[in-house]
């Protein structure tokens, strides 16, 4: 492979349009050379795991400051499963309370970062477990 | 500082501020960073000659022309500012529990918080709004609703704020029909509705058609406001939302006035007089954590309003050229890392919003970054007010901080830049087509994540975030309020009970009176008075408009 | 490849990937494939940016659903040079294309400056079109060399333009126009919109007139629109079908016949400059010999001749990959 880059989708789930935070780490993760797509506010699971599919996405974030996470991130993950997208990392934050963080933890999502998280350790947390899955790829072709 | 060397010493005598800045320039600094808050450069030392102002132009007296020092002869000497607590969450009838409680312990005014579905102008049953409703606010589909809300709350005797905007006018309309079911006359009615849909698409993303029609539906309200519920203040311009979305305090003040212009201009432009709707606008800023730059900035915002209104829109009536406003403190400065610090930040802003004369008030609760308040921490903020304006004794003087060097000379360099930013809007042919180039989304984006940075790298601190960190600041596992899920299954049984008992074809008519009008330009807000009425639901009236009107697509930013 | 030709959207989405990332499972997955290349309308969009692309792109797709015409859209977003990430962000104003079965979007970063993203948006396009899409949209932010050459890989090349930003004047200077099959005014409510049109109507009536008469050529029609309020835009589409008619008189075949060997080209300078410059190591040799003094020009003509053994090469090979490759 000659020049690969981790494709992010940066997604807005929900009725909420606080994308501050989205847009910072869309930005921040920009800085640290990936390729960023975002969606735009107001998106349906359906929405979102249907960009995935298309924009052959590695990594997945979700943002969310309306309190529905418990009811949306678990149907995007089975979005995207339907759509044959499971191997995405999928990460999200916003306000989420630390007993939702850890439900959320085991259930497919590999992380959560609550309100205050530094974006600059996101891109590097996003960036660590993309090489370890693509060193495993490549073990294991 | 730039002042002068006093000519007049003879050459023998060391010049005192000559010896002073020797003694500054000698001493050494700490490693901080010396800007502001919003990132501008500040001098070490203000004096006579940095606050070049003209205290009869520029300053006045308080209730008098340009107002800096207050709208009110007396400010809080007669009266404190409205303490309103912004509550709501779940159903009607669960907020209306909260708003009795508030009630109860001294609170002088409603402000109402609605859920998401809500904002955005569907019903609690819609697809779209799955565990989002009652969450955020209370959720709010009919009439029947409201009536819940206002539930034993005497609506002539409370000042009601209602915090909507794209869907503004339909809420209002509930509102009217639900006094009306009081037997109130809606001219008994008191409070104001955010109705700032140009805010909307700068910063806080809750629309519901595009923009010309919004803007149409704004210039309905205050049309009809003037002539039947004149108490009433139709528009709420919000700096907070623009703030809280990252940008600084002179982006804050100057997309907000220039936010403020436009409606002016359209309701002129609607045939209106201005200084029959003029009195009823009113203005919504964040206190943020700067103390001195908030303080200039609510004075610089009084007095660019009274000009403008005055020389630029050609208004007669003082109270037209009166800049009122409602404050909240700053939600995004809140930590979510050692929550209790954020009482301490929410008293210091709260205290900048009285010392720059703010009509009325809003305090954080501190676990707000974590979840909806709990009570106990809603009461510890309506506390924090009380302390102010019992405790302090800064209640007494009118703007203490007048002829301050330091305040004058940033009420003086805002209102500069918000003249600078008024000049970039005009050359991109106005607020509408700047907002369409995404001219307020880049700004405001670029300022969120420069300060982002400047707090990741340390620059600018942040207690419990970045200096003085404890053990285990993650998330901490506080008590949180939380949302019943059965709340969203309450509204949905509510209204399909609300859609089995109402007469149909009523509402029908209502609806295809609503869409007619839409066309012929016909006051909307009568239409939907009248719907209201024929219980028709939020989601079916905001449906026809959007159909109508076209949704706003968000112009591409990043 | 199964996938692929069952209609399967992850199938393309990976394909096109691999396209991307110069991976070597595209070229079998092309091969697959090939004998269904060759159907699809190819459609160029570019424009300054805030002239309103995206959008124009939107209502065209929008247009050509109701056509019930299947349509792909690629959107290619140049690259931070310092970071190499990039936002992509295109997608925003097509929201309504979502869930359409009928419609495939993909957003592409241009990833460097070596004509890469020419040769991998060919590639993305060749792959949507043996998908079956019938309509490929391929939208750029006209600023450099490499926006060019991946709008210039399409049939019809429509440049997209607006009074105030991306005025008429600048238009001419940076060479939009020559590029241009369809000349679009968008954004036709704002004031400037029918000067702006004027303008170009003129600027394209000199060009035809001061031309060499040997051969009937294209004049680019002037075609005004308003994108965001969804008015004109069938004169866009109309505009594109001319340029079509124009074309399919066999000028179409040799247009895509050329295109191909640029592709070719451009594989082979890629696979040159990767398989072998990168493989073998040459970097510590060459540094050798740029220590003992050689020119780099003379060092590359060492370089060449050791690559590509007995084969003449020219005397200054530089000059001549740049002229065959960028």
């Amino acid at each position: 492979m000659t020049d690969r880059r981790i494709r992010v989708l940066v997604a807005k789930p929900g009725l909420d349009g606080h994308d501050r935070g989205a847009k910072t780490v869309a930005s921040v993760l920009r800085d640290h050379g990936m390729e960023v797509i975002y969606t735009g506010l107001h998106k349906t699971p359906a929405m979102i795991a249907e960009i995935a599919v298309q924009e052959d996405v590695d990594v997945v974030g979700l943002s969310i400051l309306s309190g529905a996470h418990m009811e949306l991130f678990p149907r995007v993950r089975k979005e995207l499963e339907q759509r044959g997208m499971a191997h995405v990392l999928l990460v999200g934050g916003g306000i989420i309370p630390r007993e939702d963080i850890e439900a959320l933890e085991g259930d497919g999502f590999t992380k959560l970062f609550g309100p205050g998280t530094n974006t600059d350790s996101i891109a590097e947390f996003i960036q660590t477990e993309m090489q370890q899955r693509w060193a495993k790829e490549g073990a294991d072709a | 500082m730039s002042t002068s060397a006093n000519g007049a010493s003879s050459v023998r005598t060391i010049d005192p501020r000559a010896a002073w800045q020797e003694a500054f320039r000698a001493a050494a600094a700490r490693d901080v960073d010396f800007t502001s808050l919003s990132g501008s450069e500040l001098e070490e030392l203000y004096g006579p000659t940095d606050a070049d102002i003209d205290y009869e132009r520029d300053l006045g007296w308080p209730g008098q022309f340009p107002f800096t020092r207050g709208i009110h002869a007396n400010m809080y000497r007669g009266r404190l500012w409205t303490m309103r607590q912004f509550a709501g969450f779940g159903t009607a009838r669960e907020s209306n529990e909260r708003y009795k409680f508030l009630l109860d312990h001294g609170q002088t005014g409603l402000s109402v918080a609605f859920d998401f579905p809500t904002l955005m102008g569907r019903d609690a049953d819609d697809e779209m709004c799955l565990g989002e409703v009652g969450q955020v606010g209370v959720s709010i589909s009919s009439l029947r609703d409201m009536e819940t809300l206002m539930d034993g709350i005497p609506m002539d005797r409370v000042s009601t704020s209602m915090t909507i905007n794209g869907p503004a006018p339909i809420l209002l309309a509930f509102y009217i029909a639900c006094a009306e079911k009081q037997g109130v006359a809606p001219e008994a009615l008191r409070g104001t509705v955010q109705n700032d849909i140009l805010k909307e698409y700068q910063a806080q993303h809750a629309w519901l058609v595009q923009a010309e029609p919004a803007l149409r539906m704004i210039t309905d309200v205050m049309g009809y406001c003037a002539e039947n519920v004149p108490q009433w203040n139709t528009i709420s311009i919000s700096g907070y939302h623009i703030r809280e979305a990252g940008s600084t305090a002179a982006e804050e003040l100057a997309f907000t006035l220039a936010n403020g212009m436009e409606y002016v201009r359209r309701g002129i432009a609607a045939g209106l007089d201005v200084d029959t709707f003029a009195p009823r606008l009113s203005f919504f800023f964040d206190s943020h954590l700067d103390f001195f730059e908030e303080i200039a900035k609510f004075r610089a915002a009084r007095r660019i309003w009274a000009r403008k209104m005055r020389d630029e829109f050609g208004a007669k009536d003082p109270r037209s050229w009166m800049l009122r406003f409602h404050t909240q403190t700053a939600g995004v400065s809140l930590t979510a890392q050692q929550p209790e610090n954020n009482i301490v930040r929410t008293a210091f802003e709260a205290l900048a919003a009285v010392l720059g004369g703010t009509q009325s008030l809003h305090t954080n609760s501190m676990d707000e970054t974590l979840s909806l308040p709990t009570e106990k921490a809603v009461k510890i903020a309506l506390r924090t007010q009380q302390v102010i304006a019992d405790e302090l004794e800064v209640t007494h003087v009118i703007d203490p901080l007048a002829g301050s060097y330091y305040v004058e000379s940033l009420t003086s360099k805002l209102e500069a830049e918000a003249e600078k930013s008024f000049a970039e809007v005009e050359r991109r042919g106005g607020v509408v087509p700047a907002i369409l180039d995404g001219y307020f989304q880049s700004e405001i984006h670029r300022s969120a994540v420069r300060y982002q940075r400047a707090t990741e790298s340390g620059r600018k601190k942040i207690v419990g975030v970045n200096t003085y960190v404890e053990d285990d600041d993650g998330v901490p596992a506080i008590d949180i309020h939380r949302i019943d899920p059965a709340s969203e299954r309450e509204a949905k049984v509510a209204i399909a009970k609300l859609r089995s008992e109402r007469d149909g074809a009523a509402a029908r008519r209502e609806l295809d009176a609503i869409r007619r009008a839409c066309q012929d330009g016909g006051n909307l807000l009568e239409r939907f008075v009248a719907a209201a009425h024929a219980y028709c639901t939020l989601g079916e009236i905001a449906q026809v408009l959007r159909e109508e009107f076209g949704e706003f697509q968000e112009p591409k930013i990043l | 490849m199964a996938r692929f030709l069952s209609g399967d959207r992850g199938a393309l989405a990976r394909a096109i990937s691999w396209a991307e990332n110069a991976d070597d499972r595209f070229q079998a997955a092309l091969s697959g494939v090939y004998e269904r290349v060759g159907r699809a309308v190819r459609v160029g969009v570019t424009g300054p940016p805030g002239a309103g692309k995206s959008t124009l792109v939107n209502e065209v797709a929008r247009l050509l659903r109701e056509m019930e015409r299947t349509v792909g859209i690629l959107a290619v977003d140049p690259s931070s040079p310092f970071t190499g990430g990039a936002l992509l962000g295109d997608r925003i104003r097509m929201e309504e294309r979502t869930l359409d079965p009928g419609v495939f979007i993909r957003s592409m970063a241009s990833r460097g400056s070596h004509g890469g993203i020419a040769r991998a948006s060919v590639d993305a396009c060749d792959m949507m079109d043996a998908w079956g899409l019938d309509e490929i949209l391929i939208e750029t932010v006209g600023v450099g060399q490499a926006e060019y050459d991946v709008v210039a890989a399409a049939d019809t090349v429509v440049v997209v333009l607006c009074p105030g930003a991306g005025d008429g004047i600048q238009a001419m200077k940076s060479g939009l126009l020559e590029v241009a099959d369809v000349l679009v005014v968008n954004k036709s409510d704002v004031s400037g919109a029918a000067r702006l049109a004027l303008d170009l109507e003129e600027s394209v009536h000199i060009r035809a007139t001061t031309r060499k008469h040997d051969e009937e050529k294209w004049v680019p029609p002037v075609v005004s629109c308003s994108a965001g309020t969804a008015s004109g835009v069938d004169a866009v589409i109309e505009g594109v079908e001319s340029h079509r008619r124009f074309l399919a008189d066999g000028r179409l075949e040799g247009a895509r016949g050329a295109k191909r060997v640029e592709q070719v080209q451009r594989v082979v300078t890629e696979r040159l400059a990767e398989g072998v410059w990168d493989a073998r190591g040459w970097r510590t040799e060459v540094e050798v010999l740029l220590g003992s003094g050689d020119t780099p020009y003379d060092v590359a003509s060492q370089v060449l001749g050791e690559i590509l053994g007995g084969i003449p090469v020219a005397g200054a090979p530089g000059a001549r990959k740049e002229a065959g490759c960028s």
